[in-house]
């Protein structure tokens, strides 16, 4: 059997969320579920979930686990397939032309007959996230390939995906198509504005990321932010629960309360009082708007309230 | 944790007999997902609940939608397989009954607007089409699907960031192609091709009200919705009414009415009060501020007859007009003699539209169309400053 990149392959789904656990993703019972079966089963993993839930996260966390390099495509509105896959260093290709020229005219003979063989080689070949992923050495760990906010991208975008999905195989027409011996571990997120193809959809697991509840957010933070401590963690915690019944223009997600815990803690404060809530807002809403709404109803509420989660219940 | 009441039977066979009753549950599931479910179950094994409960999750659903047809399914399916009924659920459709305000005006009745020109050879079409929805006969609304079927949503274009090849005088230069066609002439390479950035339509988002003081107007207006859905791509549709349904996905079939009885479905609060200022809020929070309406034109069709607080509605309308290309508010009262916007929810969220339409009849949505679709159309208001 030819040599390949080295996939973690574990033996269940608790394996899975001890694994996530040890580089700092707390993972729930049936993400870990689903990850394990994207190992398992060799398929893309699709996260659809509110911004700042953790999809983005995870396949970061995926990455540290299996020691391979994160591989990220980062989707807008018009991105092509030459951006994801691979695309020629024109600028240098051109260089290379015109030096050979040049000096054929300084030597006084003729540009060689092979320029343009050379001209499309690999030395000139910009390996884009898709071509690298397929292209990954045999001996070390496998990379992630993360297709980050599919939904921005545009269909024709999603259909080069699906195809890419299929067979694993990229043809580059100057230097003949390169294949993956095993596929990569593929996770691509979604925000949901928009439906995905159902095509896309059943080529993939898919995995619908919920905000995690008071107790989970609580040890994420923790776990995250260590310097603000479980006390300071708790009560970030609670308050951020508090502030997403608000209204606001933008709810606060995961990350903006790990955000605002590191804050606290870098002024040098154990405890969310009213002073810590006024100096560090901007951490975790990021709307003017939102910061009026909070002000208006009282930052003495929202650090009270997070008082009463003293003492930790560990 | 209860262990599977599966006996000695093949993952494959439950696997194909769970897809089976997702589908009768209104879950499509493909063949080669059932496939992947089995793979999945070999996986995970038959021992454990979540495990089994996970993957098919995992490889059977892949909406959020559906995640509640898929709980019932699965307690019904593998915890007692007898009683595989309570999969397929009957939908209950809640009717509120809206005794409340009824604007004094009124919405137009009686006289069809085409009275008032007085032509011998006035086709019926053409009665038809400036004719007041409230006014219709059923037999009219039926035969008004054609007509609405010529109205084209284009939607303004924005310019997108792809770039596809463009002549000489564009402003970016073409590499890929000049080094081709240089090398093909065997030796003078001039930069002569060139990109220009393409276009496409902007997306349009429709939010139409159901509510019962627009109730007469509901009927056609949601053919409309159904027109505008299924003609082209990137036309996103919701009701508001007590609360906000996305009927997008029922919309887009061909037939109109197989679309329109998928979306009746859908909706649960025909005929009841508004509350627009929560409604756009939920909008706002759970599709538009993610992204549906960066950039694009939105259009409200409601009589503004709303029992929220109208700040609520200012703000959220504000909060739209952030982010949106265009908003455009088409009121069916706007036409009626001496109408002005009195209600408070239309008089609140007035100072954010970029243009007030009417919307009573199929001209006056040809009208919008043309409107979405950014040709010169009058623009009723101009954005007034925020203060305070």
């Amino acid at each position: 059997m030819p040599a390949q990149p080295q996939r973690p392959a574990p033996g269940g789904p608790d394996e899975v969320r001890k694994a996530l656990a040890d580089v700092s993703y707390l993972a729930d019972e049936g993400l870990s579920t689903v990850v394990y079966l994207a190992l398992r089963l060799r398929r893309p993993l699709l996260l659809e979930g509110e911004a700042g839930v953790g999809k983005t996260e995870l396949a970061k966390a995926l990455a540290r686990w299996s020691g391979g390099e994160l591989l990220r495509i980062q989707c807008y509105e018009g991105i092509d397939a030459a951006q994801a896959v691979y695309e020629w260093d024109y600028s240098r290709q051109l260089l290379h032309v015109r030096t050979a020229e040049a000096r054929a005219q300084a030597s006084g003979g003729a540009v060689p007959d092979s320029l343009e063989d050379e001209l499309y080689t690999e030395r000139f070949l910009v390996r884009r996230p898709v071509l690298a992923a397929i292209t990954a050495p045999a001996t070390g760990p496998a990379p992630v390939l993360l297709v980050d906010e599919v939904d921005r991208a545009d269909d024709e975008f999603e259909a080069f995906l699906l195809e890419m999905l299929s067979d694993y195989a990229v043809t580059v027409p100057e230097l003949g198509t390169f294949r993956a011996a095993v596929p990569p571990i593929v996770v691509i997120t979604s925000n949901r504005t928009r439906d995905l193809h159902d095509a896309l959809k059943r080529r993939c697991l898919y995995h619908w990321v919920e905000h995690p509840g008071f107790e989970q957010e609580a040890r994420i933070v923790a776990l995250r932010a260590p310097e603000a401590g479980i006390v300071l963690a708790r009560e970030v915690a609670s308050a951020v629960e508090r502030i997403r019944q608000l209204g606001l223009y933008k709810p606060p997600g995961v990350a903006e309360s790990i955000d605002w815990a590191r804050s606290i803690a870098a002024l040098g404060r154990t405890s969310l009082d009213e002073q810590a809530v006024a100096l560090t807002l901007g951490a975790v809403v990021k709307y003017h708007e939102d910061a009026e709404l909070i002000r208006a109803n009282g930052m003495a509420g929202l650090a009270a309230a997070a008082a009463r989660q003293r003492p930790a219940s560990e | 944790m209860p262990e599977a009441t599966t006996g000695s039977a093949a993952p494959e066979r439950l696997a194909v007999a769970f897809a089976h009753v997702l589908r009768e549950s209104g879950i499509g599931v493909s063949p080669d997902a059932t496939v992947t479910f089995a793979q999945a179950l070999a996986a995970v094994g038959l021992g454990s609940r979540p495990g089994v409960y996970w993957a098919g999750r995992a490889t059977l659903v892949n909406r959020r939608e559906d995640v509640v047809a898929y709980d019932r399914a699965f307690s019904a399916f593998w915890l007692d397989r007898r009683a595989v009924q309570a999969a397929t659920a009957t939908r209950q459709v809640a009717a509120v009954s809206d005794d409340g305000e009824r604007p004094a005006d009124g919405p137009p009745t009686g006289t069809p607007d085409g009275e008032r020109v007085l032509t011998v050879r006035y086709s019926r079409r053409e009665v038809l089409r400036t004719k007041d929805f409230a006014a219709y006969t059923a037999a009219e609304l039926a035969e008004t699907q054609a007509l609405m079927a010529s109205i084209s949503l284009r939607g303004a274009s924005r310019r997108s960031r792809r770039r596809r090849r463009g002549r000489p005088a564009d402003r970016w230069p073409d590499l890929r192609r000049s080094l081709r066609r240089g090398l093909a002439d065997g030796g003078e390479l001039v930069l002569r091709e060139r990109l220009r950035r393409s276009e496409r339509p902007r997306r349009v988002v429709l939010l139409c009200d159901v509510s019962g003081s627009m109730d007469v107007y509901a009927r056609a207006l949601l053919r409309f919705l159904h027109v505008a859905v299924a003609g082209r791509a990137g036309v996103e549709a919701f009701t508001i009414g007590t609360r906000l349904t996305r009927i997008t996905r029922e919309l887009r079939r061909p037939d109109p009415d197989t679309a329109l009885a998928r979306a009746a479905l859908a909706v649960t609060d025909w005929s009841g009060g508004t509350r627009l200022g929560s409604e756009l809020r939920e909008f706002n929070t759970r599709w538009g501020a993610p992204g549906m309406a960066r950039g694009a034109v939105v259009v409200i069709l409601s009589d503004g007859w709303d029992r929220g607080e109208p700040d609520l509605l200012a703000r959220e309308m504000r909060r739209l007009s952030l982010m949106a290309h265009k908003v455009i508010w088409v009121n069916p009262l706007k036409a009626a003699p001496g109408y002005a916007p009195l209600a408070r929810g239309m008089a609140a969220a007035l100072p954010y539209v970029d243009d007030f339409l009417e919307g009573h009849s199929v001209a006056s949505l040809q009208a919008l169309a043309e409107v979405v679709a950014g040709s010169p159309g009058t623009a009723e208001l101009s954005r007034l400053p925020i203060s305070g």
